[in-house]
């Protein structure tokens, strides 16, 4: 007899659960030991009040009616529910807060891709501090979370939402051609962006060129001039903020594994300013990302700027392990 | 050119894994990796092997179809293959660099001269039986030009199909047309042209940033050619 479990989810036998929970503890620890103390929010929310916070959720989330007829929705990430508790449950409370969760989220599925319909993320929320310290503060977290879990050759990528919005104003793209150049940029197809942006008048091969080789700048402190070099006022805004940012960094000594990524696009709505990408060598998928949203917790009533990365744990757990089999190979 | 990532702390170990698609590109993707100053000529010796080392690099050669999937999971950092594998499998998340310009064919509809059963069916039963291995190609395609249809997904000989009734026309990829030729079948619709394509994998794009650019920028070059 086949008793099935939906794809994307799983069971979890006790060999794998000791290693997810010892890797559990060490990155609370971590959130702990800095003063962020960890929040649970219910999985299930009214659709219509998560949906304020991001009306395109990451992924698609899942539906469904409650006993009375509501709209009821499964979280797909911890941001948007924290925001809400943030404006609520804590409105007035003296800031910034320090918050962290270790907690499951669901998005939609394509079939057949290995991809989890629940996965747990491990990640802060910093809400009340501006840019650049908010944002450095939570790459520090960032940081000793990686190396609690043992990934020292961890890099993150650090870059900036607004960058394409803000140059596509400036280049006067708008409606349907704009969106489907975000596209673009978002999955990173060069050829179709370049196709894209030639096809809209009034954007000269010169332009065209800045922007395909803007999405390419990435590694130090050196792709800032390099794109301050390409012009605008746009990159210049944007380079702006990474450098304050990025000197913040300095400032506490955590630049050194942070990579400047002009191309760096974050797929959710709610994102502005910085945004974060965390990779590790031995694997082949994104661990996890964050970046600012100075415009969420209003959404919820609350004005606050705020900052945050989460980091899919079962990737972290394959990292962790692959990183492991390279060091007893490597002896 | 140094292969340090600047300002970064990654130190991606091995050399650089380039996906190279067996079948109809192989020929020419050897002959553009060897115009960007690869040496190809292990691979191009008759070995079984599917893995070859050459200076600096490792070729891993595959079905043009796997190179998307081996390229996604970062079991190879880059690769080559054609456009339509790439629409065909669009929610592959691979970087897409570089239209190499090669392997130029065309995605078309294709029925059986002097039949009318496509517009025959379409008028009559309101959708036309389409036969093809690209079913999300031939499927956004109708979509997009308001027909319905119903599609029946083939692997093999796609020409095979209409000929012996399973479905009006065919959607399918054509170089030179001479398949089409030999089997009585002609082009009515241009769907769209397909090149081969650079394709990187996510994580290698950051982390070994400046190899994938420079190999980029030597294709280009090989491209341009």
């Amino acid at each position: 007899m086949i008793h099935p479990i939906p794809p994307g989810t799983r069971d979890v036998l006790p060999d794998e659960m000791r290693e997810l929970r010892r890797l559990q503890r060490a990155l609370l620890e971590v959130f702990e030991a800095r003063g962020y103390g960890e929040v649970a929010t219910p999985a299930i929310e009214y659709d219509e009040v998560l949906g304020r916070g991001d009306g395109r959720t990451a992924g698609g989330a899942y539906r469904f009616f409650g006993e009375g007829g509501e709209l009821l929705t499964l979280r797909s990430d911890m941001t948007v529910p924290i925001a809400r508790l943030a404006a609520t449950r804590l409105a007035g409370a003296a800031g910034p807060l320090r918050l962290c969760y270790m907690a499951s989220a669901y998005r939609a599925v394509r079939p057949q891709r290995g991809q989890m319909r629940e996965f747990i993320q491990a990640g802060v929320e910093l809400i009340g501090a501006p840019a650049p310290e908010g944002t450095a503060e939570v790459v520090e977290v960032l940081e000793a979370a990686l190396d609690a879990a043992g990934l020292d050759r961890a890099v993150i990528g650090l870059g900036d939402a607004d960058l394409y919005r803000q140059l596509l104003t400036e280049l006067g793209v708008e409606g349907e051609a704009r969106d489907s150049i975000i596209g673009r940029l978002a999955t990173h197809d060069l050829v179709g962006l370049e196709a894209e942006l030639s096809a809209v008048a009034g954007i000269g091969d010169e332009q065209c060129a800045t922007c395909v080789a803007l999405t390419q700048l990435r590694g130090g402190r050196e792709v800032l001039e390099q794109a301050r070099g390409l012009g605008g006022a746009a990159v210049e805004r944007a380079t702006a903020r990474l450098q304050e940012t990025y000197e913040e960094l300095e400032r506490r000594g955590v630049a050194d594994r942070v990579q400047i990524d002009l191309g760096l696009l974050r797929d959710l709505g709610y994102y502005s300013g910085a945004i974060l990408e965390v990779y590790d060598p031995a694997l082949g998928h994104v661990l996890g990302g964050g970046g600012r949203y100075d415009g969420l917790l209003k959404r919820f009533g609350a004005d606050l700027p705020a900052a945050g990365f989460a980091l899919y744990l079962e990737r972290v757990h394959v990292a962790q392990m692959e990183e492991s089999r390279r060091g007893e190979e490597g002896r | 050119m140094s292969f340090e990532v600047a300002g970064s702390r990654a130190r991606p170990d091995g050399p650089l894994k380039i996906a190279v698609p067996r079948g109809a590109l192989f020929g020419e993707t050897l002959d553009i990796l060897d115009g960007a100053g690869i040496d190809t000529t292990a691979v191009r010796g008759d070995s079984r092997s599917l893995i070859f080392e050459a200076e600096g690099v490792t070729l891993v050669t595959m079905r043009p179809s796997d190179v998307p999937t081996y390229v996604e999971a970062g079991a190879a950092d880059v690769g080559i293959t054609g456009k339509d594998v790439l629409l065909e499998q669009g929610d592959r998340m691979v970087y897409e660099l570089l239209d190499l310009g090669f392997g130029r064919c065309r995605m078309v509809l294709a029925g059986r001269k002097g039949d009318e059963s496509l517009g025959e069916s379409q008028r009559r039963l309101g959708m036309m039986r389409i036969a093809t291995k690209y079913p999300r190609i031939a499927e956004r395609h109708f979509e997009a030009s308001g027909r319905q249809i119903e599609l029946i997904e083939v692997k093999g000989s796609v020409e095979l199909a209409p000929l012996i009734g399973l479905g009006d026309g065919i959607v399918d990829l054509v170089a030179t047309g001479r398949t089409l030729e030999e089997n009585d079948l002609e082009v009515r619709e241009e769907i769209l042209e397909c090149t081969a394509r650079f394709v990187a994998n996510r994580v290698a794009h950051k982390l070994r940033a400046a190899e994938v650019d420079e190999l980029t920028a030597r294709l280009r070059e090989a491209a341009a050619k």
